[in-house]
């Protein structure tokens, strides 16, 4: 009967103690969200969206430029990393299987999803910044679109793997090439997957702030030139968060909510889209 | 169907099918294309990093690895600070993430009601995806005073007049530094580690656990002696997969680690990682051999996490089969 009880506690211990981890991360992200949205909410206002970041010391101002230098980043990273992800993943699902080139380019996508993203920065300060003897808002899409694609390249690749063989057959026997086979049949069969897929890339790379350090930079001026420095949300926020000046901390508080109200929606809005398409 | 009824002669089929060949031909050529694009990014980064940091790495030799000192002024540089750095609060966060990531995962797959699983899942999920500068920028302004104010004296009254062990903890609590720096990692790497954990322990064959059950045994000791033997390769492929992550991790660091280029054995003290480094001195380092070193520094942060990754694809690779991560 001893050993009996002390099983029963020993396993009541453990039980009780995973139920303690798993209250203790729910406790942690609703603790990171209350502070967001306490901090934050009281500098939204339209001023945030309608005027420039303020110089050091002074009051007022707002984030406009270095939202709109993320959002255009954003977009040419999309527009980039969209086309070659999935071209790539239809290589890697429809033609390479398993050669060895392809079983190489799988493991350096597995490796680029989790490699440090300061050191892609540093890679493009090396390949553009350099050459181009400026810091610009291209080298920051470059940037994240190597970070974007691995992500767009893995989604598409493991969708279109769940399209039935006998689909594909099917469009073969009535004589369809191999293109039109991969683009207009199997594609189209996983377009809710893929769409998941560039969402969760772009809410990968909203929130990067490190690749940005040396390729965007910042501008403290509202610019939409592409070749020269840009602002940028993540930049703006790590700047002004380590900074002395409390209109600035203030100001980081309201684009760090900015930025996680963003990701968290894109998250979660991919995953619901993912689920409604496959229950039909 | 009227068009299938109509005959074609066979000079016009055969152009028509080496059309479809010619187009299929370039179709595969330009995705493959693609895919050579993705493999050549990784090999672009290795090659471009160790042509700029071949200066310093001449300039200094293999002493760059363990040489401590990391002066501007005097130009002399070397990576034993941001080395031990980056190791030291990977470890803490390590140590605090595995077994909390291992309670989560245990509970999703084991004791969670069946209703709650997809939610807290989830959410799990969903803490994952919460950029890494939200957590740096918490860590500064919420956790550093917090843990300044009431952790770390009571670390200190506890543990400071044991000899050796107090060492760690010696040094004015000002929430900013090594263990700091440790503790916000630890809270960034969790989601990830969990997650996998859970994927392997959901690739145990329910017979293995039900036989367990049958022949009276406990959650717990199913979960001992059934789910970690069999996924303990995954398991540690989860760990290093969290280890690569935290080696690599810039912002949730950067913010609460001090950035000071000195190595007190005090877990209290500031220091600095590697990545901290490169987002503190990179943008305005002088050119030569300050940015050189920095690349160098770069270079050996790139080389250990691609082992660590490396390493960490291959066992989870090996149990979870083709899925992968």
């Amino acid at each position: 009967m001893d050993l009996y009880r002390r099983r029963i506690w020993i396993n009541r211990l453990g039980i009780g103690l995973s139920m303690a981890a798993m209250s203790f991360g729910l406790l942690a992200l609703t603790w990171i969200l209350w502070v967001l949205v306490s901090k934050g909410f009281s500098v939204l206002s339209l001023d945030l969206f309608l005027k420039d970041t303020p110089a050091p010391g002074s009051d007022g101002g707002g984030l406009r430029n270095a939202i709109v230098g993320s959002g255009l980043i954003i977009l040419v990273t999309t527009l980039v990393s969209t086309p070659v992800g999935i071209l790539a993943g239809i290589y890697l699902a429809e033609f390479g299987k398993v050669s060895r080139f392809a079983m190489a380019t799988r493991f350096v996508t597995d490796i680029m999803l989790s490699a440090p993203s300061i050191v892609i920065g540093l890679f493009v300060y090396a390949l553009m910044v350099v050459s181009m003897k400026s810091f610009s808002g291209w080298a920051g899409s470059v940037a994240l679109s190597l970070i974007a694609i691995p992500v767009v390249v893995r989604t598409t690749e493991n969708m279109l793997k769940m399209v039935p063989s006998s689909l594909r057959e099917a469009a073969f026997a009535v004589g369809a090439p191999r293109w039109a086979v991969s683009l207009k049949v199997t594609l189209r069969a996983v377009k809710a997957g893929i769409v998941t897929g560039v969402l969760l890339a772009i809410a990968r790379v909203t929130g990067e702030t490190a690749p940005l350090l040396f390729t965007a930079l910042n501008n403290q001026f509202f610019s939409g030139d592409m070749s020269g420095p840009m602002g940028n949300l993540p930049v703006v926020i790590f700047q002004f968060g380590l900074s002395p000046y409390e209109n600035w901390n203030k100001l980081a508080w309201g684009g760090a909510l900015l930025i996680a109200l963003l990701v968290l929606g894109v998250n979660i809005g991919a995953r619901f889209l993912f689920r409604q398409n496959n229950k039909s | 169907m009227s068009d299938a009824a109509t005959p074609i002669g066979d000079e016009a089929h055969a152009r028509q099918v080496g059309k479809f060949k010619r187009q299929d031909r370039i179709f595969q050529f330009v995705t493959m294309g693609f895919a050579a694009l993705v493999l050549a990014s990784l090999l672009g980064v290795l090659l471009s990093l160790a042509m700029k940091a071949w200066p310093a790495l001449s300039h200094f030799g293999p002493s760059f690895l363990w040489s401590n000192v990391w002066s501007v002024p005097d130009n002399r540089f070397g990576a034993l600070i941001a080395i031990y750095g980056t190791l030291a609060t990977s470890v803490i966060a390590l140590l605090i993430a595995v077994p909390i990531s291992f309670g989560i995962a245990l509970f999703l797959t084991e004791t969670c009601p069946v209703w709650l699983r997809r939610p807290l899942g989830t959410a799990v999920e969903l803490l994952a995806g919460v950029p890494s500068i939200i957590y740096g920028i918490w860590g500064l302004f919420i956790f550093a005073p917090l843990f300044a104010e009431h952790v770390e004296p009571a670390l200190q009254s506890v543990f400071g007049d044991v000899p050796l062990l107090g060492q760690l903890f010696a040094g004015a609590p000002i929430g900013i530094g090594i263990l700091s720096a440790g503790i916000v990692l630890s809270l960034m790497v969790i989601p990830f580690i969990a997650s996998v954990m859970r994927d392997v322990f959901e690739t145990v064959p329910p017979v293995l656990k039900e036989s367990a059950y049958g022949l009276g045994c406990t959650t717990w000791e199913v979960v001992r002696h059934i789910v970690l033997p069999y996924t303990s390769v995954g398991v540690i492929g989860g760990i290093m997969l969290g280890l690569g992550r935290a080696l690599g991790e810039t912002m949730a660091v950067t913010f609460v680690i001090g950035n000071s280029n000195r190595i007190v054995g005090s877990l209290f003290a500031p220091g600095n990682s590697i990545a901290s480094s490169l987002a503190n001195e990179f943008a305005e380092a002088d050119p030569g051999l300050h940015i050189s070193s920095l690349f160098a520094l770069g270079l050996v942060l790139f080389v250990i996490t691609f082992v660590v990754l490396s390493i960490s694809r291959w066992l989870i690779r090996r149990n979870l089969g083709s899925e992968g991560i």
